[in-house]
């Protein structure tokens, strides 16, 4: 394998909401397969910069796949071609020399686009606002050790407890649907002994807000297990529907 | 010492002290809270926490994040656990307590106050409570009852976690309980905003300056007081194991509007990263300290070496670690562990982009427990090495390479976390409190939580309580001093119009800093640094390139008001490093080190907490310090010979 590859970027420009977007190509020469896709756009975008043009916007931060910050379609696939792995976490070496990697924004009536790459995901917040917690307050809580959890209830529960609320579900699925990330919290929290009384609440609340925001209905493509980079499985939702 | 700095310690025993103070702290009836606004930046552990508990008590709240959502904050991405002193039996506790105050201070060298990481560790056992009542999904038993792991070098089994996700899940418990607030009114989320400055008032913090990062207007914000709760600033360094936006911004505003900043050349770094791998590497990957329990550390014994690292015999590999500390081997501490590493590759034996790397061969382990066992016990880690690096470390060993980590220094807080502007609170990374000259492994998540759960609610109650007038005149008239003072940076940095990225400069700084103010220091290099980065200010200012855009999004501006930001603290760091005539914890002065390379102490001249004061008439810095003094336990060295 070469040590460094070129790459033909064809990625989606858009200023604002309102103004309209288009495709934009470029060449980038000089890329490490070592490095990521994020850091090779840092390359890119280093060169637009020197050219006076304005540098492609996208979202990022921890970098390591835990954040849930990053995320767009790569070749049309959300997060990109490789299995079990964000945006971030996406090194070059997993493209072929001329390769074409066409990027674009999540497409999603519920996540409208800030700019270039990045869009509004707030949506999957108002959907943790309308319920996806336990009515606890600081202070008041039971010695832990109180109520015994087995090791795989609590392993259970924490599976469905890392989605990182990247949005990759809604952008994969035809319909946008957030099925898969409500069924991930309502089944974090409901596996659990503290959590078993208000499920039904918890259910009802978070599926409105669904509908509030704007998010389709699920049709069981199970596209959102396919594309959800922490493997979350697309039987929550029907656990969930049994709620 | 200086008079005016007064860390507010309870008197008498250090046992209890909380308890005590707690008792002489002023309450605000229920009733009357919600009169208050209290603006929280940050939304980590010890900012969604402070939030969370402040809101349900009833006050109203402002918090304000450069993030889209509070879910995203760095401390999403903290591994290994959070420690805890419990013990099943009552008797017991006392005891356990005792051992985490004691790490916790021998751990930092002896350089923090002894009351507060007794109230660390007297606290820690609720944290538990709380965040399992909160659905934190912890490890478990077979009996059902929480799992525990001895972590970073302790002796004792006292750390709860949830897989290698610890800091997610104890995130996800605050922000949900965050968001609970925020659907009863008594939050107010306010999201992709950069807090830019503060309004001080008499001395008293009114309020702060953001930036909307999306359309670019700048912003009042205007409460009754303050709390800082921003993260560390390891990316000082540039390449850190921080998330990318992790920034000094609000400590250093708030620093040079008179806030003291404590100790800041205190950094940890840690010996186990992934190294980097070209030129545009925009960070570094940790990769679990646990690994050392099972990989052996070694380089090539020849110069240079090229080969592959599978070719090497045996006896062409020196096992340095192992063969410089017989007791401990690849055990040894993390800064000795990162120190030896720096040492042998600067002598040209790394391996790796830029020779800086060493190997850690797991394979020896897995010769004697078996493949399987080795996967279950990494699997995860051992995944995402392979994602990242492209090789299969069950069969070529891994390369590390110590990393920027985590950030003791900070701004300086009295016992009650306020800053010495009055209603400036400090809490998490942001503030220097109990960790001294070194973090003991898996006491930050911990820190934060005491922080924003415990402690802040009720010193920040009772701070309002008795300072309850506010002069809205002067107020409003420090916002608009304040606002016009960041539109005119923001200005002078677009102005420039210069050939050069942010990330230039960033990069430049970093290499500065972490060859000469990192793993180890010396007083000609640090002296030298300090022009260096003074050159590379000039640069900056006029070279720097920030391209035209046709909306307020620019991020551009936003990394280099950062970095404008990261090259002022940076001397600071550097002065500290210069003025710090003895090697503790993780500052280790080549000057001062034993015959066999230990490293020495001086607590005749630097038993103290070094305070520093921007005084912006001349723009310098004056040195305070504040004494410490130990009371519960004595002043010992460590051994790992
Ligand atoms: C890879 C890694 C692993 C770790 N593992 C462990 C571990 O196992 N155990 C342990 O105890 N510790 C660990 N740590 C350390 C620990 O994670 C951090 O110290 C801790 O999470 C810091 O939390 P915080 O609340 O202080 O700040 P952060 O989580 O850093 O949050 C800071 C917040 O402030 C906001 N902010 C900052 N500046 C501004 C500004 N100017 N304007 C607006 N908003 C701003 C940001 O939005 C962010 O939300 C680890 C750290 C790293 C890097
Ligand atoms: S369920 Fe998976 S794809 Fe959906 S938001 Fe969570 S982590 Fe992302
Ligand atoms: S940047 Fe955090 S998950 Fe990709």
């Amino acid at each position: 394998m070469k040590d460094f590859i070129s790459i033909k970027f064809k990625v989606w420009r858009q200023d604002s909401y309102e103004s309209r977007g288009s495709y934009e190509e470029f060449i980038l020469e000089r890329v490490s397969v070592n490095i990521s896709l994020l850091e090779a756009l840092d390359q890119l975008n280093e060169k637009l910069i020197i050219q006076n043009i304005r540098p492609i916007t996208f979202d990022h931060d921890c970098r390591e796949g835990i954040c849930g910050s990053c995320g767009f379609l790569i070749n049309g696939q959300p997060h990109g071609p490789k299995k079990a792995t964000t945006t971030c976490q996406l090194y070059m070496r997993n493209f072929k020399d001329n390769a074409l990697i066409i990027l674009e924004p999540w497409r999603a009536q519920s996540f409208p686009i800030i700019q270039d790459l990045s869009v509004d995901r707030n949506a999957l917040d108002k959907l943790i606002i309308a319920g996806g917690y336990f009515p606890t307050e600081t202070g008041k809580a039971p010695d832990a050790n109180l109520i015994p959890i087995s090791p795989e209830k609590a392993f259970s529960s924490f599976e469905t407890a890392t989605c990182i609320g990247c949005g990759a579900c809604v952008a994969g699925c035809k319909n946008a649907s957030s099925s898969l990330f409500v069924a991930a919290k309502l089944a974090h929290l409901g596996q659990l002994p503290q959590g078993i009384n208000g499920k039904k609440d918890r259910s009802r609340k978070m599926r409105k807000q669904m509908n509030i925001e704007g998010f389709g209905q699920c049709s069981n493509n199970l596209e959102c297990e396919a594309v959800c980079p922490k493997e979350i499985s697309a039987d929550w939702i029907s656990w969930m529907n049994k709620i | 010492m200086n008079n005016c700095i007064n860390p507010n310690l309870p008197s008498g025993d250090v046992e209890g002290g909380w308890q005590k103070t707690i008792k002489n702290l002023t309450n605000i009836p229920s009733e009357s809270k919600n009169k208050f606004q209290i603006i929280i930046v940050g939304c980590g552990l010890s900012g969604s926490s402070a939030a969370a508990t402040l809101a349900e008590e009833g006050f109203k709240i402002k918090l304000i994040t450069y993030h889209d959502s509070p879910r995203r904050a760095h401390s999403v991405s903290a591994q290994g656990g959070i420690n805890a002193a419990r013990s099943p039996e009552e008797e017991r506790n006392k005891v356990v307590i005792d051992q985490l105050f004691k790490d916790t201070v021998i751990g930092g060298d002896f350089r923090a106050r002894e009351a507060s990481c007794q109230r660390l560790s007297e606290i820690s056992s609720s944290i538990i409570n709380q965040c399992v009542s909160q659905g934190v999904p912890f490890a478990r038993e077979y009996d059902g009852t929480l799992a525990t792991r001895r972590f970073g070098g302790a002796v004792v089994s006292r750390t709860f976690y949830a897989r290698g996700q610890t800091g997610q899940q104890l995130l996800y418990g605050a922000y949900q309980a965050l968001l609970r607030q925020v659907k009863l009114g008594n939050i107010e989320l306010i999201t992709k905003r950069d807090v830019l400055d503060l309004v001080i008032v008499n001395n008293v913090a009114r309020g702060v300056i953001t930036r909307n990062l999306v359309n670019g207007n700048l912003e009042t914000h205007k409460a009754n007081c303050v709390v800082l709760a921003t993260g560390g600033y390891s990316n000082v360094y540039y390449l850190s194991t921080n998330s990318l936006k992790s920034n000094a911004t609000a400590i250093w505003r708030a620093h040079k509007r008179g806030a003291n900043f404590a100790n800041p050349s205190f950094t940890q770094i840690h010996p186990t990263c992934i190294p980097p791998a070209g030129s545009y590497q925009s960070k570094l990957t940790l990769m679990s300290e646990s690994l050392r329990n099972d990989g052996r550390i070694w380089l090539p014994k020849k110069i240079n070496s090229q080969d592959d690292p599978e070719n090497i015999p045996e006896h062409e590999r020196d096992y340095f670690l192992e063969r410089q500390y017989p007791k401990y081997g690849n055990l040894v501490p993390r800064d000795v562990a990162s120190r030896r590493a720096k040492e042998i590759c600067e002598k040209g034996f790394g391996i790796g982009f830029g020779g800086k790397g060493v190997y850690l061969d797991l394979k020896d382990s897995i010769n004697k427990n078996g493949l399987k066992v080795i996967k279950a016990k990494y699997g995860n880690l051992l995944e995402m090495y392979e994602r990242i690096v492209g090789e299969d470390p069950t069969k070529v060993p891994m390369k590390i390479y110590p990393a920027p980590h985590y950030t003791m220094g900070g701004l300086w807080v009295d016992y009650n976390l306020m800053s010495n502007i009055g209603g400036l609170f400090v809490l998490g990374e942001a503030n220097y409190s109990v960790h001294g000259a070194n973090r003991l492994g898996a006491n930050a998540l911990l820190q934060c939580l005491c922080d924003g759960y415990f402690i802040s609610p009720k010193t920040i109650t009772s701070w309002l309580a008795n300072n309850k007038e506010i002069d809205n005149k002067k107020v409003d008239e420090a916002c608009k001093e304040a606002l016009n003072s960041v539109d005119k940076k923001i200005k002078v940095l677009l102005k420039i119009k210069g050939d050069k990225p942010v990330d230039y400069f960033h990069r430049t700084l970093g290499e500065i800093m972490i060859s000469k103010c990192g793993i180890s220091r010396n007083r000609k290099d640090l002296e030298f640094a300090l022009e260096e980065v003074e050159k590379l200010n000039k640069n900056f200012k006029s070279n720097l390139k920030i391209p035209e855009t046709n909306s307020g999004l620019n991020v551009e501006l936003e990394k280099a008001l950062r970095l404008e930001d990261f090259i002022e603290l940076s001397k600071l760091m550097i002065k500290d490093a210069i003025e710090r005539e003895e090697s503790c914890g993780a500052h280790f002065r080549e000057e001062y080190q034993t015959e066999e390379g230990e490293a020495k102490r001086n607590d005749d001249f630097f038993s103290h907490i070094a305070v520093w004061e921007f005084n912006s008439d001349n723009n310098s810095h004056i040195r305070y310090s504040e004494e410490l003094n130990f009371k519960k336990i004595g002043l010992n060295t460590r051994n790992y010979k």
